[in-house]
């Protein structure tokens, strides 16, 4: 017995149009999604016996127990949950176990959600991983920041393989192009390489444009048998495959600097859909940094490890490309409220009914949907198809 | 405005003697008793082998696996000290630490530099170590 691949389909998306929203309680977003992805498929919140979430970090309005605060807040009483924590991945690693469970009966609809006020912010918020204590001793006492730990990747992968920051920025270059289509990106004006690398520099050799906006929003979305998808109101996305994988937390146990945890998490979501790379049609993947991406290209095995900077120089991921990805504009232009996952699992779903508020594909009928998180600590990997 | 508190190591069972020795300026990594692997960061069990780990003094030599110059810090406790190099050393021993790079123009850093260990002062605090072109 594996994964259930086909059997269970997402029936309901919603993602908050919000990316401004000073005094609004992350919960309140929630409810938003929550309701928005419910009546996009037909269901209404008692018909919901399946939850998860993570609202851990400050922006989100949580602390220790959130996903049952959150469940409280929404007057869900779900009979499986799932808080699963790793980083902005673990709303697919949510999908993939609710898929589990699905299958096995022990929930019939099951809704994952995230907000956050990650722009206006309900209290401050320490940007490090881990406190200055047992492992954290270590590293936090010497300022890392999110944006540095990712740094330290690509400068490692530049001193290897030669990527260059006009292959970094080619990345941001492309979400921006997609985000034009896409009347709710939080940024749309063109933006050029030079734009990129004029921009002021924030951890070498990440500049700002190669680094994820920071918006007040969310989303939702809902999965439901195969057998309950087909009598409901939206066109069923199906799962077909799903893996995760564990990395490091600690940055000096990362090994090597030049691949993630997708190595893992992508190779066992395409053997438990049964597929190969050249049967997926486009990408949704993380990009919390330029450098997050042609990572996860490699480590994924979409191209060859140090291959990343050319496979993007060939026009790889434009909408005519041969991995179109972020269709949406993704997290360095349309949307990133703080942790992207269930927003790249929306935008992937909304691909394959052909209703991308950005760049619709021809044809697409695969997707694949990667979320990396914490710093390039865990990794997600979900297949969609219809 | 005065920026707040950094975050300092905080001393448990474990990592006392680690620090005590850094306020000698030695530099201290674990090897295994049982099997002879040495490891970073310190942890109760031998990652190899599960066996008992023990305090040895490193050379304090290595290099530059790979480093970043944060320009801006989101956290503001570290604002001040902007720019600054955040880089993983790879020491002698084969084994990986955080740290700063201190004392080296910013476009003389490369990923493989020659380093050794220092212990700027810190005051009344203990100090952290940090590596120097070497």
């Amino acid at each position: 017995m594996g994964f259930p691949s086909g059997e269970v389909a997402v029936v309901g998306v919603y993602e908050s149009p919000l990316r401004r929203a000073p005094g609004v309680h992350p919960y309140a977003i929630h409810g938003e999604c929550i309701l928005g992805a419910l009546a996009d498929a037909g269901l209404e919140l008692g018909d919901v016996d399946g939850f998860a979430t993570a609202a851990s970090f400050p922006s989100e309005g949580g602390l220790q127990m959130s996903l049952g605060e959150v469940a409280e807040y929404m007057g869900i009483h779900p009979r499986w949950f799932d808080s699963t924590d790793i980083g902005g991945a673990a709303f697919i690693t949510h999908a993939g176990h609710a898929a589990l469970a699905i299958a096995a009966g022990l929930a019939d609809v099951v809704v994952v959600s995230y907000a956050a006020a990650g722009a206006s912010g309900v209290l401050p918020f320490p940007d490090y991983n881990t406190a200055a204590a047992g492992p954290g001793q270590w590293e936090v006492p010497y300022g890392p920041t999110t944006v540095a730990t990712y740094a330290l990747a690509a400068t490692r992968h530049a001193y290897e393989f030669g990527t260059t920051p006009e292959q970094l920025a080619a990345i941001a270059v492309q979400c921006r192009a997609n985000a034009a289509a896409n009347d709710q990106a939080r940024f749309r004006d063109p933006m050029t390489v030079d734009d990129v690398l004029a921009s002021p520099m924030i951890a070498d050799p990440l500049h700002r444009n190669d680094c994820c906006i920071v918006t007040d929003s969310g989303g939702a979305f809902v999965l439901a048998s195969r057998r309950r998808a087909e009598q409901l109101a939206a066109k069923p996305v199906y799962l077909l495959g799903f893996g995760e994988a564990l990395g490091q937390i600690s940055m000096s146990q990362m090994w090597p600097f030049t691949e993630t945890a997708a190595v893992g998490s992508g190779a066992r979501a395409l053997a438990s859909a049964g597929m190969t790379h050249d049967e997926i049609d486009c990408a949704q993947l993380y990009d919390s940094f330029t450098i997050t991406v042609l990572l996860t290209l490699e480590s994924l095995g979409f191209c060859g490890r140090g291959e990343g900077g050319a496979f993007v120089d060939s026009g790889a991921l434009a909408p005519s490309g041969v991995l179109p990805i972020n269709t949406d504009g993704g997290g360095l232009s349309s949307n990133h409220p703080g942790r992207r996952g269930a927003l790249c699992m929306i935008e992937g779903v909304r691909q394959l009914r052909g209703e991308s508020p950005g760049v619709r594909l021809d044809g697409a009928r695969t997707c694949l949907v990667h979320g990396t998180g914490g710093s390039l600590s865990a990794t997600a990997t979900a297949i969609l198809g219809v | 405005m005065d920026a707040p508190p950094k975050p300092r190591p905080q001393t448990d069972g474990l990592s006392g003697e680690f620090w005590a020795a850094a306020r000698e300026g030695r530099l201290l990594i674990q090897r295994c008793a049982d099997c002879g692997e040495h490891q970073w960061y310190p942890r109760a069990h031998c990652l190899r082998c599960g066996g008992a780990p023990v305090w040895v003094e490193a050379s304090g030599r290595g290099v530059v696996h790979t480093f970043t110059v944060v320009r801006r810090s989101t956290n503001p406790e570290f604002a001040p000290d902007t720019p600054y190099v955040f880089a993983i050393i790879a020491l002698e021993e084969g084994v990986r630490m955080a740290a700063r790079v201190v004392d080296v123009p910013l476009e003389h850093l490369r990923c493989e530099l020659p380093v050794r260990v220092v212990f700027p002062p810190a005051g009344d605090e203990t100090p952290l170590p940090c590596f120097t072109g070497g």
